[in-house]
């Protein structure tokens, strides 16, 4: 279970957050909603260790992530997204995808520079793996384009993609449906269901609210750098603060 | 390139001394063929992990002077020396890798520059050591057994066997995950963090190994022209070895080897006709020039015509 | 302590000019985000331009630093409209590869033109020095301190209360904003680049005479000009000036005091040191050119 505790970050003379917290059930959909410059972002910067907290602890399965870099809290299990679209721009869809294999791989520099036999085999189960998928996300027409030239939607799930590679425990979706059509964004919604059903928690950032309250188990509301609600959807959605912090936006505003 | 022409390709190298019509020839290749590893040398730093490092004739002259010294004062014989001069240039790599690790794009740049500028003024004023400006004259020649490599045509095929090592390393490096992890960090770095790659053990990899293979090429350069003097450290070694990567095709494996072939003959071919400066001259203005219309190198664009025009995946414009 | 004051007035001296080549590089690099390593050869530029207006066409000094400031301006502007433009919006390496580009065609035209002999540059002034206290002080390098201080502040005068100067930090500050506001961004990147030029060429015309003038010189220049801006923090022109006189004192006790052979490597390990410690330069608490 991910838990964050009195999480702070400040910048200079900006509180981006305070006393934040909140658990993050296994196996849930959990989103994070909030108005502009609410600190969502932040969070995910905090947590996944792009940034260094001014305050708090963030633990996974009792495991202090706090102060770790990056890769090592990728290591332990937990991936995210960026809120700009974030691909290896160069590379094929597939290649992107077998990068985001990484930790899947064993390869050490000795072992490659040997040209051991056994790296073959590796580097074909690798290549099973990455066109599984990629066929789950529905690129496999796309497997030898360069992900630069991919129309927006379609980058975006190779994000997803090269994000689900590196087998997360806990994915973090940061915005996964902005700038998406309608029916894209269903298409999301259905993968990031089956993604749950695989047994990997979600936590996401996202301001389609219909997209929100249709596919979470839970709701966190951040405003001003705090947490001011946090529930199922419907009861968020009821939930006084929260409307007042949006300044009456209705259920249907993406 | 399909697996018939690279078998003809590497026996036509193997044959070359058979056809060259003069010993000047057999020099250019072997000069050549040390540029070639030097290059390749930079290409995994700077085609491959993205990071330009204008220091390294550094890792080049570290390479020579080691493999010099320890032939001429310590009597040494020549494959030790060999392996020492690869092993003290990666430990310099090792260095600037560690130091790297804060650093990128221009500050990066800037840093390796320095560090060269460094060890060149040590080698010009620590005289007790390196004998400064006037050099180090008289390296011996390498040795194999009884046999001793100084004619230009045993060199050659040393040289040749450099060239094919360097060139299975940076190829098995490449088309392998660790090859995937060095692209992640050129193409986007915190994605690739993201997914978890360690960003400090493959930058100090990619430039242990970019060093190593440097001071290779600077001990074959300190054996073959027998003198090692302050001079290895000159930009326009670093200069010379960039234009290569560059203008052979970054990011590409066969890049490098077009580019030290072509800008070794090409100087050597030029030399009755025109002075080094105006060559240096027209290398400045051949550097804007390929940034302007082959920014990707001479490889790609060849790749690119000889191929049906199915997507290939370019380099990306960052 | 005599000697310690007389290495001080010479550091000010060399750190007059280098801060004028700071300030120059510390525009261009700092605002524009151009890693110039053709810098150092607009400074050689300077120096050739003004010993071919001495000691060819036999003007005087100040004229012969006026030509010399032009025509770095000119090729700086030059060099932004046909080079620089066309790639703004490519990466910093594209760019970093054209100036290098650049420099090497400079200096290599400077050897062609000029030959690889070091020239002297003639001046005017007597070379018996002026007796200050316990220091003594060439004329040269007297008038040499006074035009560059009067440089600098002319430097500082132009961005901080001329129009251009207004209009180059509002675009520095944000571009679009400066845009909507009517301000030409292409012309203000030209002429930065054209200011930081003539005053790299400036820099070369003053030390020319001091110094030999040979077509390497550009080199060192550039890397120095480099370890001035990171002293001083990017796009900071008091940390510049600061920085240009930080420099040229600690070279003038560390030859002084510790070796000369080894003079031109403080300015390396100043770079080093810095970016490995303090990344954001020395004085980075002031904002930039605000």
């Amino acid at each position: 279970m991910l838990a964050v505790r009195d999480l702070a970050v400040r910048f200079g003379g900006v509180t981006a957050l305070e006393s934040v917290s909140f658990d993050v059930r296994p196996r849930s959909i959990t989103s994070v909603i909030g108005p502009n410059g609410a600190g969502k972002t932040t969070a995910f910067n905090a947590i996944t260790g792009y940034l260094r907290p001014t305050g708090g602890r963030i633990t996974y399965d009792g495991v202090a992530l706090t102060g770790l870099r990056p890769s090592a809290i990728a290591r332990r299990g937990i991936v995210r997204t960026f809120q700009k679209t974030s691909v290896f721009p160069g590379l094929s869809v597939e290649d992107n995808v077998l990068t985001g294999l990484h930790l899947r791989g064993t390869a050490g520099v000795l072992a490659v520079l040997a040209g051991r036999r056994r790296l073959v085999a590796e580097e074909r189960a690798l290549s099973a793996e990455a066109a599984t998928i990629i066929d789950f996300v529905g690129l496999d027409h796309r497997r030898r384009e360069a992900a630069s030239a991919l129309p927006y939607g379609e980058q975006r799930l190779v994000e997803l993609a090269v994000a689900l590679a590196a087998s997360p425990r806990v994915l973090l979706l940061d915005e996964p449906g902005a700038g998406m059509t309608g029916s894209e964004k269903t298409v999301v919604s259905g993968l990031i269901r089956r993604v749950r059903e695989q047994g990997v928690t979600v936590l996401l950032v996202e301001h389609d609210m219909r997209m929100v309250m249709g596919i979470s188990d839970t709701v966190i509301v951040l405003n001003g750098g705090r947490v001011i609600a946090e529930g199922a959807p419907a009861a968020i959605q009821a939930h006084p603060d929260v409307i007042r912090a949006y300044l009456g936006a209705s259920a249907d505003s993406s | 390139m399909t697996r018939t022409g690279g078998w003809l390709l590497v026996a036509g190298a193997l044959a070359l001394p058979l056809w060259l019509p003069s010993p000047y020839h057999l020099h250019v290749a072997i000069m050549a063929g040390i540029f070639g590893v030097l290059a390749m040398s930079l290409n995994l730093l700077l085609g491959y992990t993205g990071q330009l490092s204008l220091g390294h004739a550094a890792f080049f002259g570290i390479g020579a002077y080691t493999s010099a010294l320890l032939t001429l004062k310590l009597d040494w014989s020549f494959w030790p020396a060999l392996a020492a001069a690869v092993a003290v240039a990666g430990a310099a790599g090792f260095v600037i890798g560690r130091l790297a690790l804060k650093l990128r794009g221009a500050y990066f740049v800037l840093v390796t520059i320095s560090f060269a500028g460094v060890i060149s003024l040590v080698s010009v004023n620590w005289i007790e050591l390196t004998n400064g400006p006037l050099g180090l004259p008289g390296v011996p020649a390498p040795e194999l057994g009884p046999w001793s490599l100084r004619t230009k045509t045993a060199y050659y095929y040393l040289v040749l066997a450099a060239v094919g090592l360097s060139y299975l390393v940076c190829r098995r490096l490449v088309r392998s995950r660790i090859g995937r992890a060095l692209v992640a960090l050129r193409e986007n770095e915190p994605l690739a963090e993201s997914v978890g790659v360690d960003v400090t053990h493959y930058l100090v990899l990619a430039a242990v190994v970019s060093a190593a293979m440097a001071g290779l090429g600077g001990s074959l350069y300190a054996h073959y022209t027998r003198f090692v003097s302050p001079e290895v450290f000159l930009f326009t070694y670093t200069v010379t070895m960039v234009i290569m990567v560059v203008a052979g095709g970054k990011g590409t494996l066969a890049g490098p080897l077009v580019g030290a072939v072509l800008f070794t003959a090409l100087p050597e071919a030029l030399r009755a006709a025109a002075s080094w400066q105006w060559q240096m001259l027209a290398y400045g203005v051949l550097l804007v020039l390929l940034v302007f219309f082959l920014p990707r190198g001479i490889v790609p664009r060849l790749g690119v015509a000889l191929r049906r025009p199915e997507p290939v995946t370019p380099t990306a414009r960052r | 302590m005599a000697e310690l004051l007389q290495h001080l007035l010479n550091g000010l001296v060399l750190g007059g000019t280098y801060a004028l080549l700071g300030i120059g590089l510390t525009l261009i690099f700092g605002l524009m985000n151009v890693v110039n390593f053709a810098h150092g050869e607009f400074y050689a530029l300077g120096a050739y331009v003004s010993f071919a207006a001495l000691a060819l066409a036999g003007s005087d000094f100040f004229v012969a630093l006026l030509v010399a400031i032009v025509a770095g301006a000119a090729l700086g502007w030059l060099c932004e409209v046909a080079l620089l433009r066309p790639l703004r919006n490519e990466s910093i390496d594209t760019t970093m590869l054209v100036m290098i580009g650049v420099g090497i065609a400079m200096q290599n035209a400077e050897l062609l033109g000029w030959g690889g002999v070091a020239k002297s540059i003639p001046h005017p002034f007597p070379t018996a020095p002026l007796v200050l206290g316990p220091v003594a002080i060439a004329p040269l390098r007297l008038f040499v301190l006074v035009l560059a201080a009067g440089l600098i502040a002319a430097a500082w005068l132009l961005i901080q209360k001329t129009k251009l100067g207004r209009a180059m930090r509002a675009t520095f500050q944000d571009r679009d904003t400066a845009a909507l506001m009517g301000v030409s961004i292409g012309r203000i990147h030209a002429a930065t680049f054209a200011f930081g030029s003539g005053l790299a060429a400036a820099a070369g015309a003053l030390l020319g005479p001091i110094f030999l003038v040979y077509p390497s010189m550009g080199d060192l220049a550039s890397l120095k000009a480099f370890s001035v801006v990171i002293l001083g923090g990017l796009g900071n022109l008091p940390g510049a000036t600061l920085g240009g006189l930080l420099l040229g004192i600690a070279e003038e006790l560390g030859a002084g005091y510790i070796s000369s052979g080894y003079r031109d490597a403080i300015g390396f390990v100043i770079i080093i040191l810095v970016l490995l410690f303090r990344p954001s330069g020395l004085f980075a608490r002031q904002e930039r050119i605000a």
